[in-house]
């Protein structure tokens, strides 16, 4: 006990000249880097996103392509695909090349658009259900659960009746009403469950501020959730677009769907079947593709949940 | 559990009630009324009294009590103005046979299937069979059910008449429709299933199963399909009342006298009755089945206990 004179000699790194060991040489990954390099070894994915960055290219310039405009009537009427019309014409003489792609560009707005809306109301709605807690928390949910006990599909209706105008917006409109319920429901128990997290409790154990925790650690564990729902739903709209337009009830003439092209090709189908098959191709495609492209999606951002 | 059972009875009468609510004056608040094609030549008069007949004179609030007193002292839901002469009762009790008899096929034939779709695929993980019905799965979902049918109604016409594709009363003019129907829960269920599937295989219970020498089958029974039909059976509810709904194109396609067919009519004549009751059989239905699935949960599954907080 009384030799305590250490001096500085007696503590030095042996076998070690300077501290480079510890030196991050390699840059650092950010979560999304790491996200992405995930995503890049799931071939299925990334030829998802391949097939779809063409279909929405050529909903953009594909009318252009084609040379004839989407609603200008010919004598040429129901003609069988050819080198003069790709995909042939329509029962009015209407190039089914330029009209397959300005009704792509409806379907893909309204899914995308749709999806986005609703994601951003139903993630608000539930993060702040769940951080309010309480009594605030049962009210709010309560009115999800009746939204919600109305079928879909039904409300859909009746608002895209009651909207009338039947141009895209209020199309989106009717099917974003009532469409945010569910992401609402899914943010609010991933939100819960987060703040009942280990690594949570560690934080505020620690003493970092409400703030921080909600930067650091509520908003890119609850992201990844959001966005992976976000392409699930896409598919989802436009399958409710297409629904409303076939039975009448969605965009009107002269404008266009996949969902109304496929409606009126339904019709003569007996006579002039690749009416129906390029919208009904581009239809299964497109959902096709996002469905996909989600589960890679699922995958790289939540290897948790990987299969 | 009877408690719990009788809440939500209560508390389903009350949806009801607001779904009523909303849809009665949405549907009030859609441009034009049942009589506007009807009425359109005829004199002044007459127009009103047709008006006054429907009570569609009145103020919609004095509707709506009307039409509330209507079903709580009389048990009607009205007449309907498309058809003079049918009460919306009897037409819901008459056009639903059929698109319950499809739908519920459907549901039945997609769910069972996909259950044992699910579990093979799963049991199977990455070898031949499990890729056959991913594939089977995702196309199932990418489909829209309008494709299938048209696809389906023109082999079965032009290629190959072994089916009909028209019509209604015979067994054999459910198999299409069903098969159409079907595809999309099919896949949803595979889905839902496999990933389930996937997550118990791992647990200690069944290596505990197998330890103890109980029998392949027996496991897949007793542990593997028990406890992971969970996430299947919460959709079940809601893909019930979607198949009710989704109905509209199926029938249409197919020429199937069935409601969902006649409540698309209801809503491009206007029909005011008729929409507003074929939406609370719609609703009812659907909370109805809600219901149905959470007590089928606790049967299955004895852990889970309905609080009465729920």
């Amino acid at each position: 006990m009384e030799n305590r004179n250490f001096t500085d000699d007696q503590f030095v790194i042996v076998g070690c000249s300077n501290a480079d060991s510890e030196k991050l040489v390699r840059p650092q990954t950010t979560y999304w880097k790491d996200a992405w390099r995930r995503l890049k070894q799931n071939h299925l994915a990334i030829a998802a996103m391949v097939v779809l960055l063409l279909i929405i290219l050529l909903t953009i310039f594909g009318p252009a392509i084609s040379g004839y405009s989407y609603e200008k009537m010919s004598a040429d009427m129901n003609q069988t695909p050819s080198m003069k019309h790709w995909f042939g014409t329509d029962s009015l003489g209407r190039d089914l090349f330029a009209r397959v792609w300005i009704g792509g560009r409806v379907s893909i707005i309204i899914g995308v658009v749709g999806a986005v809306i609703t994601t951003i109301i139903g993630s608000i709605y539930g993060s702040i259900s769940a951080f309010a807690g309480g009594r605030v928390d049962s009210v709010m949910m309560r009115i999800v659960e009746i939204i919600s006990s109305i079928p879909y599909l039904i409300v859909v209706i009746l608002l895209s009746l009651m909207l009338d105008d039947s141009g895209i917006g209020s199309i989106l409109l009717a099917l974003c009403l009532v469409g945010w319920c569910p992401t609402a429901r899914l943010v609010r128990g991933q939100i819960l469950q987060l703040a009942s997290a280990e690594y949570v409790t560690a934080a505020k154990t620690l003493g970092v501020s409400n703030g921080k925790i909600i930067m650091r650690h509520m908003i890119p564990n609850t992201l990844s959730v959001i966005i992976v729902n976000l392409t699930f739903r896409i598919p989802g709209y436009i399958f409710s677009e297409s629904f409303l337009s076939y039975v009448g009830l969605g965009i009107k003439t002269p404008n266009t769907s996949w969902g109304m092209l496929a409606a009126s090709a339904q019709a003569n189908i007996f006579f002039y079947p690749y009416q129906l098959l390029f919208p009904a191709l581009m239809i299964g495609l497109t959902m096709l593709s996002f469905t996909l492209f989600g589960d890679g999606l699922r995958d790289a951002l939540d290897p948790k949940l990987r299969r | 559990m009877k408690k719990y059972v009788i809440k939500r009875i209560i508390y389903m009468f009350f949806v009801l009630l607001i779904v009523t609510t909303i849809t009665f004056f949405l549907m009030h608040n859609i441009p034009g009324d049942p009589l506007t094609a009807l009425v359109q030549k005829l004199p002044e008069q007459t127009k009103a009294n047709y008006y006054a007949k429907y009570g569609l004179d009145k103020p919609v609030w004095e509707q709506f009590l009307l039409f509330l007193k209507g079903i709580f002292t009389e048990g009607t839901l009205g007449e309907s103005i498309r058809y003079p002469g049918r009460m919306v009762k009897d037409m819901i009790a008459k056009y639903s046979v059929s698109s319950g008899q499809i739908g519920l096929t459907a549901v039945g034939v997609g769910f069972l299937l996909g259950i044992m779709m699910g579990v093979v695929s799963a049991l199977k993980r990455n070898k031949l069979p499990d890729k056959i019905i991913s594939v089977i799965a995702i196309i199932g979902v990418s489909l829209p059910t309008f494709v299938v049918a048209s696809v389906l109604q023109y082999i079965f016409t032009v290629k190959i008449q072994i089916l009909p594709t028209m019509g209604w009363g015979e067994p054999k003019h459910m198999v299409l429709p069903v098969i159409c129907m079907a595809l999309s829960p099919l896949a949803t269920y595979t889905r839902y299933m496999r990933s389930s599937v996937l997550d118990v295989v791992n647990q200690d219970y069944i290596t505990m199963a197998e330890a103890k020498g109980m029998s392949f089958g027996m496991i897949v029974r007793r542990h593997i399909l028990r406890n992971s039909i969970l996430p299947s059976l919460t959709i079940l509810g809601p893909n019930i009342a979607d198949v009710f709904t989704g109905s509209f194109i199926i029938e249409s396609i197919f020429s199937i006298p069935g409601l969902g067919s006649y409540y698309i009519t209801a809503v491009t004549d206007r029909d005011f009755p008729m929409i507003i009751g074929s939406t609370m059989f719609y609703t009812g239905i659907y909370i109805l089945s809600l219901l149905i699935v959470d007590i089928l949960y606790v049967i299955i599954d004895p852990r889970i206990r309905l609080s009465e907080s729920d």
